[in-house]
């Protein structure tokens, strides 16, 4: 396999990587970013009473950690599935 | 002594004995230099995630969060959400083809993707640029636990367990650590949890505190009238005791003791106009004190009554302030309110402040949505960033089951993070008294002594948690020591200084560095007392953020980057914010005397806002302008990073 390849399976490689990570990164981006932006912006919703708990609090506190599991599993199934696809393709 | 003081160090004792067996028993099992540095690479995807996990766990996450909770309230949740959620990164941009490449270490990945010797050098500067900084924390962790439960000085905690944790890392090496970090990892969860259900059972579930604060916005705990210790001078800023604004407060010292300064707190601003000269007084006394005193003496059985006073600022509204002593010297007092009204703990911030966001932790410098950006970012690129953590990585089979572990850690983390506030917020409940004496940190082994005041359960549980915090400190100290001395012998002595050593001279240099490096750690640990753990964490964090986040993101999806570019980013980033930091620390001892801007202040205090940025932009134009430098065979190296193993363009990079 010479270079030019390499560099154009590299990039097909990379394209549907970077893809999948971007998306996901976005949502998470996109969490932590708002959190704030809510707590600053609408303090009252973030104040409103859940059991005791304050929701911003709930969930900084709490809900952050599943969530996080939810989109990472999302990635490590995305990931296997495609570099399958991979594989696949390129052995043909 | 009491009996029951003893239990809490027999728990101790026993988590660090059982600790040294597990590493010399897995020591006899490891035999080549390849199990000595990465464990062989056949740790599965459960063991190596509990290993990550129980390296990765360390004294500021067992002590530190609790105390920064309890000190900060609702801004202090970012740093266990940042120190779980940066393994996201992680999982999405690193984990997969870091452990493709297949290199040892992170100085191997520097060299091995730009042929660069010279890159090595920078990149092995900033292992132990963020090893050292991330012991720091470690130690005092160390320091604290020790006084806590056995009494002791702060620098004997930090002498014996450096110690005896730098002898087991030089015996043990990298096989016997997997072993036991992963033991540790299950040790730590016991211990944050167990005990926890306990406290909570007596004191109160979480939403209590969270409930208690809401009720009464402007309230402050109440404290009982008990001898609180303060610190001199050596440990500012934690020597300063603020009284509240909402009560007046008597100050009763049972000790001579010197003060070094009286001040308005908050401090005032231009334009604020008030009148403290009935602030403070002592009461039937000749003594002589006032809201501007500098460096007075103060006799014993000297009882100092404190008086909140209005502030109108400059646009006509009015609030009320209080005073701040800072102790010159060591001292014990006890503080009491008039007609034996309770007492409202000093130090500890009102519960609307505690409980909301944009609390004391990211407002006081004035730019709370800021400084809260600024931290979010230091801890979930640092994450991406910790040498110690991402050499575990190569000891995955594959890029697969990389990512699978990465997952593993991220529910391991969360189900201990999710703990670790709930000890901050009880503690706010049931022990104000840590605010007055500046020793939140301690609220995770302190706590627990209440559940029946002073027995042996509560000695019991305060013991589990002093284990809990030992296998935190003991097992990251162990990894730091050992990506530090792996950095020492492999690339210092192995690459730079002596390369045609044989691998059994870099094992012995490794024994010898790691000796070197804990008696460093263990001197500039007795340096910090003064700084909160987790503080100092997310600073080792932002190093990393900069540093080497940013090279293992560019060097693994771009393939332009350059050697040139990738050390000017790295270093230019990395180095200012160490700076920054350094100064901002330098100016909270008060070794330098800086009148910095608010704005100024929080970007030097939390600067990866500004340093990830400048750092990955450095990268893009240096490596743009030095273009014909991309190394010819970026292609094959970029293959061999992203081209899943069954495709064959992966190779272990053994050197």
């Amino acid at each position: 396999m010479d270079d030019a390849q390499k560099r154009e399976l590299t990039n097909r490689l990379i394209k549907r990587q970077l893809n999948l990570s971007l998306r996901i990164a976005a949502i998470f981006v996109v969490i932590l970013v708002g959190l704030p932006l809510l707590n600053l912006f609408l303090p009252d919703l973030a104040a409103t009473n859940i059991g005791g708990f304050s929701a911003t609090w709930l969930v900084l506190g709490v809900l952050f950690y599943p969530l996080t599991w939810v989109l990472s599993s999302w990635f490590v199934k995305g990931s296997e599935k495609l570099e399958a696809d991979i594989v696949a393709e390129e052995s043909k | 002594m009491k009996t029951t003081e003893l239990i809490p160090l027999l728990w101790v004792v026993l988590v660090t004995v059982a600790t040294i067996m597990l590493g010399v028993w897995a020591t006899k099992k490891s035999s080549s230099a390849s199990d000595f540095f990465v464990a062989g690479r056949s740790v599965s995807v459960f063991w190596n995630a509990s290993a990550i996990s129980g390296e990765y766990l360390s004294a500021a996450s067992f002590m530190g969060i609790a105390g920064l909770v309890m000190k900060n309230g609702y801004d202090a949740l970012w740093y266990p959400v940042g120190y779980a959620a940066g393994y996201l990164f992680l999982l999405l941009f690193i984990a997969g083809p870091l452990r493709r490449f297949g290199a040892y270490t992170i100085p191997d990945f520097a060299e091995g993707r730009f042929h660069s010797p010279a890159f090595r050098k920078v990149a092995v500067s900033f292992v132990l640029f963020i090893g050292f900084f991330y012991t720091l924390p470690q130690m005092k962790g160390a320091g604290v636990t020790m006084a806590g439960i056995m009494g002791w000085p702060y620098w004997v905690g930090i002498l014996v367990v450096g110690t005896v944790i730098t002898f087991n890392v030089a015996i043990g090496g990298m096989k016997g650590i997997t072993l036991v970090q992963a033991a540790q990892y299950w040790i730590k969860v016991f211990a944050i949890s167990i005990p926890l259900f306990v406290v909570m059972s007596v004191v109160g579930f979480y939403n209590k505190p969270l409930e208690t604060a809401r009720a009464d916005a402007k309230g402050i705990p109440s404290i009982p009238g008990d001898v609180i210790k303060m610190k001199g001078q050596a440990a500012a800023p934690n020597n300063a005791l603020s009284l509240s604004a909402a009560r007046v407060s008597l100050v009763k010292f049972e000790t001579d003791t010197k003060l070094a300064a009286v001040s308005v707190n908050p401090k005032p601003k231009p334009g604020d106009v008030f009148d403290a000269s009935q602030a403070i007084s002592a009461v039937g006394s000749t003594l002589t004190i006032d809201s501007k005193s500098k460096d007075i003496a103060i006799p014993k059985d000297t009882l100092v009554q404190v008086t909140p006073f209005d502030v109108t600022n400059a646009e006509g509204k009015t609030s009320k302030a209080s005073l701040k002593l800072e102790f010159a010297d060591k001292a014990e007092i006890r503080v009491t309110a008039p007609e034996n009204q309770p007492a409202a703990a000093p130090n500890a911030p009102a519960n609307g402040k505690w409980l909301n966001p944009f609390g004391p932790l990211t407002s006081k410098n004035g730019y709370p949505l800021l400084y809260t950006y600024s931290l979010i970012i230091a801890l979930v690129c640092g994450t991406a960033g910790l040498p110690h953590i991402l050499v575990r990585f190569y000891t995955n089979p594959d890029g697969k089951s990389a990512k699978r572990t990465t997952l593993w850690v991220m529910v391991m983390l969360g189900a201990f993070y999710v703990f670790t506030p709930i000890w901050g917020s009880l503690g706010r409940l049931a022990m104000p008294i840590l605010y007055a004496s500046n020793s939140t940190d301690s609220a995770v082994i302190k706590l627990p002594m209440m559940v029946d005041g002073g027995g042996v359960l509560g000695a019991m549980l305060s013991g589990i948690t002093s284990a809990g915090a030992f296998a935190a400190f003991m097992s990251t100290f162990s990894g730091l020591l050992v990506s530090m001395s792996g950095a020492f012998a492999h690339d210092i002595y192995g690459k730079i200084l002596k390369p045609s050593s044989a691998p059994e001279e870099r094992l012995k240099m490794f024994k010898f560095a790691a000796i070197g490096i804990g008696a460093v750690s263990m001197m500039l640990g007795l340096l910090v007392e003064s700084f909160d753990i987790a503080m100092m964490v997310g600073w080792a964090f932002a190093i990393g953020a900069a540093s080497y986040f940013p090279l293992l993101l560019l060097g693994a999806w771009w393939r332009g980057l350059t050697a040139k570019g990738a050390a000017t980013g790295m270093l230019l980033g990395g180095l200012l914010s160490l700076a920054a930091i350094i100064t901002t620390m330098l100016v909270d001892k008060k070794v330098l005397t800086l009148e910095l801007s608010p704005l100024v202040r929080s970007l030097m205090e939390q600067p990866a806002i500004w340093a990830v940025p400048l750092s990955l932009l450095l990268m893009v134009f240096v490596s743009k302008a030095t273009a014909r430098e991309v190394p010819e065979d970026a292609d094959t190296i970029m293959l061999r990073l992203h081209a899943p193993e069954e495709l064959g363009h992966s190779k272990d990079y053994i050197s």
